[in-house]
């Protein structure tokens, strides 16, 4: 009996097997659901198991299909290129300029804990900013920038993109800030010493060595604006789509079988992007 | 080192001022318009200060069971922390070592972390649609919701125990102490601030959720889903009265989460061996 413990494929398998079941049962099983009934047929009140390719065929050859892709591709550029610069900018404040250790945990709790809260109300709350009599519009007539209020604040994909990089730039922050922290501090003074400016030592030095928490965060960032369907909804008024959006509008008309078929496609194209990915870093390695 | 600002320092600060103005603004401005008066509306200017939004929450609502969907958002936020701490550690422990199939299960704990959250929805759901068993929030939606918490305990797990000194466990194997021993007494205790850490985000995570309990959830609403409700047919200060009520809720759990890691930490600093200190 004690020899039988002693084996490691056992008792890591005895250990990991709560963690394989959920998986097992709440992942891989879904998406083999999604997979078959994928093939399945409709009608306008049921679902019904059969073996066709009607709903791919009609996805693949619909132009509305392209058209959100792309829609999807743009937001999920725009957004990461957004958070990367914002994040880093901030990353970087925290671990090279915060000199007091304290200070440093005291202000990356104050980035991270909105993480915590509900991305719903926080979502809600740009309403009273962007809307037509909303802060944002007010202020900027009080000051004479504009005379008419702008219409495209609120219900647009500015106020979509604001809200996605509201919500997700902590995505970017945690990451490049754990590997920046994690720079040895003597390679820098050796840049200095070595007569480097300050932006070679960041373009040369910080850069290359942050790249780890750099893709993590792209990862994170990437994939949670591809697969979203709600801040679209909601801060687009329902009038931009992305793939989430046709796959959610699919289930509320009770298309199982066109939502699986699109969510099918959608799980491809994320895979992709975190395969290319992933090619540049190794993540195990790195937490 | 040379003690003065850099000159970066400045124009950075500012930004990292700006960042937070902007990560809570819009929080702090629907926590001042939720105190609304009565005639007010969705944004400023305020038509004098009330409680009247709050009070409103209180009555019975025209929609939906905010109170009720408040009560299962806590058990099921309780059930996930719970589920995600007991196994994250297990699973943690697992890892430590490799056994045959573990690249395919940390791939799969990969997937769970990046797979857009509508396909465990959509999955879900049609699962036990089509086996005839009814969604529950404290079934299909507690699965769900696993999904997501425990990667991100997982991978707060594969952290700490990278950076864990097994000279402490081989220390007791050498007193003589069981595996079971160790674990229990010198692993978990070495751990335990990092558990507090993977509790609150099994909590919060569950409490917040929204994609993954949307078709998993069945007839009874979480709180996330009844406030998503409220969005489309309320349209008056009350729901900023409720956003403005459970992010206080929210900030009231992460304040107590970190408070007990602080005490932790500390009642560990005084108590601490001073072996290696060279008191002689």
């Amino acid at each position: 009996m004690a020899a039988l413990f002693r084996n490691r494929h056992l008792t890591g398998w005895l250990l990991a097997s709560p963690l394989a079941a959920v998986l097992a049962f709440f992942l891989v099983l879904p998406i083999l659901m999604i997979v078959v009934v994928s093939f399945w047929g409709a009608t306008e009140f049921s679902i019904y198991p059969a073996f066709e390719f009607d709903n791919y065929h009609f996805l693949l050859t619909s132009p509305v299909t392209l058209q959100v892709f792309l829609n999807t591709f743009k937001y999920a550029l725009v957004t990461w290129a957004l958070t990367l610069g914002i994040g880093f900018a901030v990353a970087y404040f925290l671990a090279f300029h915060v000199r007091s250790q304290t200070w440093q945990i005291a202000l990356f709790l104050l980035c991270t804990i909105p993480f915590w809260t509900s991305n719903i109300i926080r979502m809600i709350s740009w309403i009273p900013f962007l809307g037509r009599n909303g802060l944002a519009n007010s202020t900027l007539i009080s000051w004479g920038v504009i005379d008419e209020p702008l219409e495209w604040l609120l219900f647009s994909d500015f106020s979509v993109i604001l809200a996605f990089v509201h919500l997700y730039t902590l995505f970017m922050v945690v990451p490049i800030f754990n590997t920046m922290m994690r720079i040895d501090r003597s390679l820098i003074e050796a840049a200095n010493d070595a007569g480097a400016s300050g932006f070679q030592i960041l373009t040369n030095v910080i850069i290359p060595l942050c790249k780890p928490g750099i893709m993590i965060g792209s990862i994170f960032v990437v994939t949670l604006v591809m697969g979203d369907f709600i801040t679209v909804r909601f801060m687009s008024g329902s009038q931009s789509a992305n793939v989430g959006r046709l796959i959610s509008n699919d289930i509320a008309l009770l298309q199982y079988p066109s939502a699986a078929a699109t969510a099918v496609i959608l799980l491809v194209t994320v895979l992709m992007v975190i395969g290319t990915l992933l090619r540049f870093v190794d993540i195990r390695k790195e937490l | 080192m040379d003690r003065r600002r850099p000159r970066s320092f400045y124009p950075l600060a500012a930004f990292f001022g700006l960042f937070l103005l902007f990560l809570y603004g819009p929080t702090l401005t629907i926590a001042i318009l939720s105190f609304q008066g009565p005639t007010g509306g969705l944004t400023f200017p305020m038509r004098g200060v009330s409680l009247h939004w709050f009070h409103d929450l209180f009555q019975q609502q025209a929609v939906g069971d905010i109170w009720g969907s408040f009560r299962r958002s806590f058990a099921l936020g309780l059930m996930v922390m719970v589920t995600t701490v007991v196994v994250s550690v297990m699973g943690g422990l697992a890892f430590r070592k490799r056994f045959a199939g573990s690249g395919v299960l940390f791939y799969l704990v990969v997937t769970a972390l990046v797979i857009p959250s509508i396909l465990i929805s959509l999955g879900v759901g049609l699962i036990f649609n089509q086996t005839g068993l009814d969604v529950h929030w404290s079934t299909s939606g507690f699965g769900s919701q696993l999904t997501w918490t425990l990667p991100f305990g997982l991978l707060i797990m594969f952290a700490v125990f990278n950076r864990f000194d097994k000279s402490y466990e081989e220390a007791a194997r050498d007193l003589g102490a069981s595996p079971w021993q160790t674990i229990a007494h010198v692993v978990l205790p070495i751990i335990a601030p990092s558990l507090i850490g993977v509790a609150l985000f099994g909590f919060t995570l569950s409490y917040d959720e929204f994609a993954r309990t949307l078709l998993t959830a069945g007839s009874r609403n979480t709180l996330p889903l009844e406030i998503y409700g409220m969005t489309t047919n309320v349209t008056t200060p009350v729901i900023f009265a409720l956003g403005t009520l459970t992010t206080v809720f929210s900030f009231l759990v992460i304040g107590v989460f970190l408070a007990t890691v602080w005490a932790l930490n500390r009642r560990r600093a005084r108590a601490g061996s001073d072996a290696g200190k060279g008191m002689v």
